[in-house]
């Protein structure tokens, strides 16, 4: 191409931080109070776009986690499992309300803390996080005709342990439902990414909810050990790593605890000849650079037929071209900050892998800013199904790239996993595709798309993803007796 | 003199001997002996599971129609050898009237749950209204292989009540069962082998459920373990086996007898709940109106 | 130059298209947040890749040569403006553009091949294109036989098009693929491909008379028939939205999608065009605002 003088940047185009409150310091929301830790401990949660200090957050103790647990069953044996259903209802579909209202606060905050772009926060997350409270909402007063072949009841105290990829929306995943079935909540938002949850507290304490039904505390993994081995939690909800994961399991076999868990995975994502190719090419940058990658349903392993391999490879790179890494606030950043240093590190220890192992590593040679936490978008070509960065979850903008021969053969190499959660397939030809859906074991296949999510569309995984399901009908499942 | 029957076990439509080459004595209520049942060890249970794993696929995808007329077919072949049953069960102890009802009510269970095959998707399905241009639904699909230690206390009883809803449901079984009371379960297999279910898709041993429970549970091809009756110690052991590769664990405690003991949400139990999106395509603006 | 021949059976294999992930694409485009002095870049870049157009029953010498004098002096009130790229009128327009335009380097653009509709016997055609060539067009923007192309001729409509480019020769030949028409993205990317392969400098959406026009994911479906076609061969093909885009905001978004599908190579009028009617006056509106930091008003930006 000619050197031509029509290059044309986007200007910097940053989202207002001046609207959004943020106090300093955040204690622990119990019993619809503001309430102190017991270790009077508080830690930073930074900013990992500048490594910045945000607020300091409160760290719940054992004793803490009891005041809360406590707290929890008052409000459910005195207000909320006698409370009329269709009143529970107006308490959820008013707290729905009030986080629209506060939709742009919310979205800033996300971003800030989680280091997410503000693109996805605006149009995903928060907006998500909201429906997924209408949705609930609707069903607190509908349950028996949910499940009209037995008699529902709710479980009572449930303790939930959200992950620090998508703050609000997964606390809006486990709230809502909760609530919805007759249950009374404590939640530990991730230790990186307290804000929203905390803000949402504060949105719950307007909405005039009753004390104790929604508990919100902060910390880090000793708080969460403490909710999952307290005795008076009935319910243990989970989204996490697979390890954490089968520490829970652990830690409540024998008891009487009901437990649903979303763990990781290493999505397929496969692309057949016949697909419409630049939305499969669209379809995997979604399925990997999403949220920095940081989703447990990344579609991580590319599958690709080889008969239009390069051409794929080839159109990707180029689509790759047109990502913005940056400042997560800048509103035409498509790829933000890795939520902390821990995780950069985690990648980067990848990354180191993939390249021992001798595949072969693009990465967009776009500028990342000097501080906070970036990683550029990467593929590696030249896998095999045995090479460490195709088995393990990277949680980062990471994707291995496999060809294939055959559809069975890719039906093989897809399922051939401990994991299950998500899988996508790219294909104009309808039997096909319903061939590959129907046989590819995981919980969440997008076909023809990928990382779609809805209130009402149910998800959750097979095999070492977990079990249990999220959203829809079936996620009030985990909810009932 | 009579002839003992010596009691084989079941591993991928086969009746082999226990690899372990043990067998134990099966006596009446008056100590004698009633026949020789093998000892299955921990290589049956590896055996076991592999035959279940290879017959997943086959099962699954086998028409809900007609794993219905499979299920059916095994009440049918039941039935048809009801006496034979009932001499086990009284053999072992029961008396006539109790083993008759025993009988009937696994027929009758057998032909409840054949009846589910190609109802119970329906129920457990969603379409799900998503906010986009996507049609969405979601759908059972099988665990996989289960594992079920049967309810040890009967001897046909439990046994069909916990293997009838997970083979409904299109998964495979290896299931060991009652330890004191094994005859029905293996002459039950000879039923499953004339009902054209296919090889491996149940899978009988008879022996010690503690002994071989713990390599079952930790077996990392098994997806889901269904114990029934089971004392506190076993099903936490059980748990924290499944643990490393996520295994369902379902416990009932139900009275095999009654009537609520039996339910779609036998089925679910071992159901994995599959959604699956794809765009739906809007050219220009005209609708379903006309 | 002389165009190179191609056969039809050259045409390559159209990919299958998604509408639902295009426009799931078309909206990342539609999100990117242009301010400042990428905002003053990208409305200057429309501004000069206008094809100031009109086309009607009604066009009289008097209106096409006010066009034209528009087309020149599009806000005199303020200096440094570009003009636009080119006129665009009917064959028996062409002469009276000429003669208000003599050199400038607007360029004049003439619709042909019984422009919207293109029912006409070929013959017919030809003798159109070759008259507005003869009356001093530059480029010609001809019409597909859509109605062949929906039929399953597909070889057809690619030798009309080879034959108007014969007559073209080296006057750059845009070839309209009046989009609405053809009504799936799939269509629209086969129709894409046989106009590139038979030879067309520019392909464009619309005649302007049949809605829907130039909506972005069309738009976009062309520009990546461009892409691939650039990324095969390494030749390029202009490209050229018209209709329905009055706003510039929405000239944006599109500018947008040029620059992240093909780059800043294209992001000049020889390259990209819009066709359009009442565009120019809202992309003065919003420079002025741009730079004057008031929000203006329409009386003070002229209608030609």
């Amino acid at each position: 191409m000619t050197d031509s003088n029509n290059k044309w940047e986007y200007a910097p185009s940053l989202e207002g931080t001046k609207h959004i409150q943020l106090k300093d310091k955040y204690d622990l929301f119990i019993d619809g109070k503001w309430v102190k830790p017991s270790s009077n401990k508080y830690f930073d949660s930074i900013n990992p776009a500048n490594e910045e200090k945000l607020a300091e957050i409160a760290w719940a103790s054992e004793s803490d986690v009891d005041l809360a647990v406590k707290a929890a069953r008052k409000a459910y044996v005195e207000v909320w499992s006698v409370m009329k259903p269709s009143e529970r209802a107006k308490y959820i579909f008013r707290i729905a309300r009030l986080m629209q209202e506060h939709a742009r606060e919310l979205a800033v905050i996300e971003t800030l803390d989680g280091g997410k772009p503000i693109r996805e926060s605006r149009d995903i997350d928060v907006p998500l996080a909201c429906n997924h409270f209408f949705y609930y909402a609707g069903w607190a007063d509908k349950l028996q005709d949910a499940f009209p072949h037995r008699n529902i009841q709710s479980l009572g105290v449930a303790g939930q342990i959200i992950p620090w990829n998508f703050p609000l929306l997964m606390a809006a995943w486990k709230i809502a439902p909760a609530l919805a079935a007759g249950n009374t909540v404590v939640l530990k938002p991730a230790e990186s990414t307290s804000l929203t949850a905390l803000k949402l507290a504060e949105i719950i304490e307007a909405s005039g909810l009753p004390a104790g039904v929604v508990n919100i505390i902060t910390g880090h993994g000793d708080t969460g050990a403490a909710i999952v081995n307290h005795p008076d939690i009935d319910k243990i909800a989970f989204t996490g790593s697979t390890a954490v994961g089968k520490l829970i399991q652990k830690a409540v076999a024998g008891t009487a605890k009901k437990v649903s868990l979303e763990l990781g995975g290493k999505s397929a994502n496969i692309v057949l000849e016949d697909a419409p190719i630049d939305q499969a090419v669209e379809g995997i940058v979604n399925g990997i650079f999403f949220n920095q990658g940081h989703v447990c349903c990344a579609g991580s392993r590319l599958y690709v037929q080889e008969s239009i391999a390069d051409e794929l490879v080839r159109k990707l790179k180029q689509r790759m071209q047109s990502l913005y890494v940056g400042n997560p606030l800048d509103k035409n950043t498509d790829i933000g900050a890795i939520n902390s240093k821990e995780q950069l590190e985690t990648i980067e220890k990848y990354v180191k892998i993939g390249i021992n192992e001798g595949a072969e590593m693009f990465q967009v040679a776009c500028e990342i800013p000097g501080k906070g936490f970036y990683f550029r978008p990467t593929i590696f070509t030249n896998v095999a199904q045995s090479s460490v960065i195709s088995q393990e979850e990277i949680f980062g903008p990471v994707l291995t790239v496999q060809t294939f021969r055959t559809i069975d053969e890719v039906i093989q190499k897809a399922n051939n996993s401990p994991y299950g959660l998500a899988a996508g397939v790219w294909s104009d030809k309808g039997s096909r595709i319903f061939n590959l859906t129907s046989k590819l074991r995981a919980g969440v296949i997008w076909a023809n798309t990928y990382n779609k999510f809805d209130p009402a569309s149910p998800f959750g995984g097979y095999k070492e993803s977990g079990f249990g399901r999220e959203g829809g009908l079936h996620g009030l499942e985990a909810y009932l007796k | 003199m009579n002839v003992l029957k010596t009691y084989k076990i079941y591993i991928g439509g086969q009746f082999p001997r226990t690899e372990s080459g043990r067998t134990y004595v099966v006596k009446d209520a008056n100590g004698n002996p009633i026949a020789n049942v093998c000892q299955s060890s921990k290589k049956d249970i590896r055996n076991a599971v592999q035959a279940a794993r290879k017959a997943v696929g086959t099962w699954s995808e086998r028409s809900a129609f007609n794993r219905g007329q499979i299920l059916y077919r095994m009440a049918e072949m039941l039935a048809g050898r009801k006496t034979q049953f009932i001499e086990e069960l009284t053999q072992q102890g029961q008396s006539i009237e109790s083993a008759t009802n025993e009988i009937e009510i696994c027929i009758d269970r057998i032909v409840y749950y054949a009846g589910w095959c190609d109802k119970y998707q329906q129920i457990l399905s969603s379409v799900n209204p998503v906010n986009s241009s996507h049609f969405n639904f979601s759908m059972a699909e099988p665990t996989g292989v289960v594992g079920i230690v049967a309810d040890q206390d009967t001897s046909l009883l439990g046994l069909v009540s916990q293997l009838m809803p997970v083979i409904a449901g299109g998964n495979t079984v290896v299931l060991i069962a009652s330890e004191v009371l094994p005859l029905c379960s293996i002459s039950f297999a000879e039923v499953l082998e004339t009902s054209d279910l296919p090889a491996g898709v149940v899978n009988i041993l008879t022996g010690s459920a503690e002994e071989m429970l713990p390599t079952l549970a930790e077996h990392m091809d098994v997806n889901a373990i269904f114990l029934s009756n089971a004392v506190t110690e076993m099903v936490k052991s059980t748990q924290l086996s499944a643990v490393d590769n996520l295994k369902r664990v379902l416990v009932m405690d139900s009275d095999w007898s009654h009537e609520s003991a039996q339910g779609i949400r036998y089925i679910s139990s071992f159901q994995e709940i599959k959604t699956t999106w794809h765009p739906i395509e809007q050219i220009g603006g005209v609708t379903s109106s006309y | 130059m002389t165009a190179q021949k191609n056969q039809f059976s050259e045409v390559p294999f159209s990919t299958t298209i998604d509408k639902v992930g295009v426009e799931e694409r078309i909206s990342r485009f539609q999100t990117r947040s242009i301010k400042g002095p990428s905002k003053i870049q990208g409305l200057f870049m429309v501004l000069s890749m206008i094809d100031l157009t009109t086309l009607e029953g009604k066009d009289t010498p008097n209106k096409v040569r006010q066009m034209c004098y528009k087309a020149q002096h599009l806000h005199d009130v303020y200096d440094g403006l570009p003009t636009v790229a080119a006129v665009c009128v009917y064959p028996s327009m062409v002469n009276v553009a000429r003669e208000v335009l003599k050199d400038s380097p607007i360029k004049i653009a003439s619709v042909s091949t019984a422009f919207p509709s293109g029912q006409a016997p070929f013959e017919v055609k030809k003798i159109d294109t070759q008259f507005a060539i003869d009356a001093g067009a530059d480029e010609i923007d001809m019409v597909i036989s859509r109605g062949k192309f929906l039929a399953g001729e597909h070889e057809f409509v690619f030798d009309e098009i080879a034959a108007i480019k014969e007559i073209c020769g080296s006057k750059r030949l845009k070839v309209i693929l009046e989009t609405g028409e053809l009504a799936t993205l799939d269509q629209v990317r086969r129709a894409s491909d046989i106009a590139i392969h038979a030879g067309a400098d520019f392909i464009k959406t619309s005649t302007g008379k049949i809605q829907p026009a130039a909506t972005m994911q069309v738009t976009f479906t062309m520009l990546m028939a461009i892409r691939d076609h650039f990324d095969r061969t390494g030749k390029m093909v202009g490209m050229k939205p018209a209709g329905g885009i009055s706003t510039s905001k929405l000239a944006l978004h599109n500018l947008v999608m040029v620059n992240e599908i093909l780059g800043e190579a294209w992001l000049t009028n020889e390259w990209f065009r819009f066709g359009a009617s009442s565009l120019a006056n809202d992309v003065l509106m919003q420079y002025m605002k741009q730079v004057t930091g008031k929000y203006q008003s329409a009386d003070y930006f002229t209608i030609d």
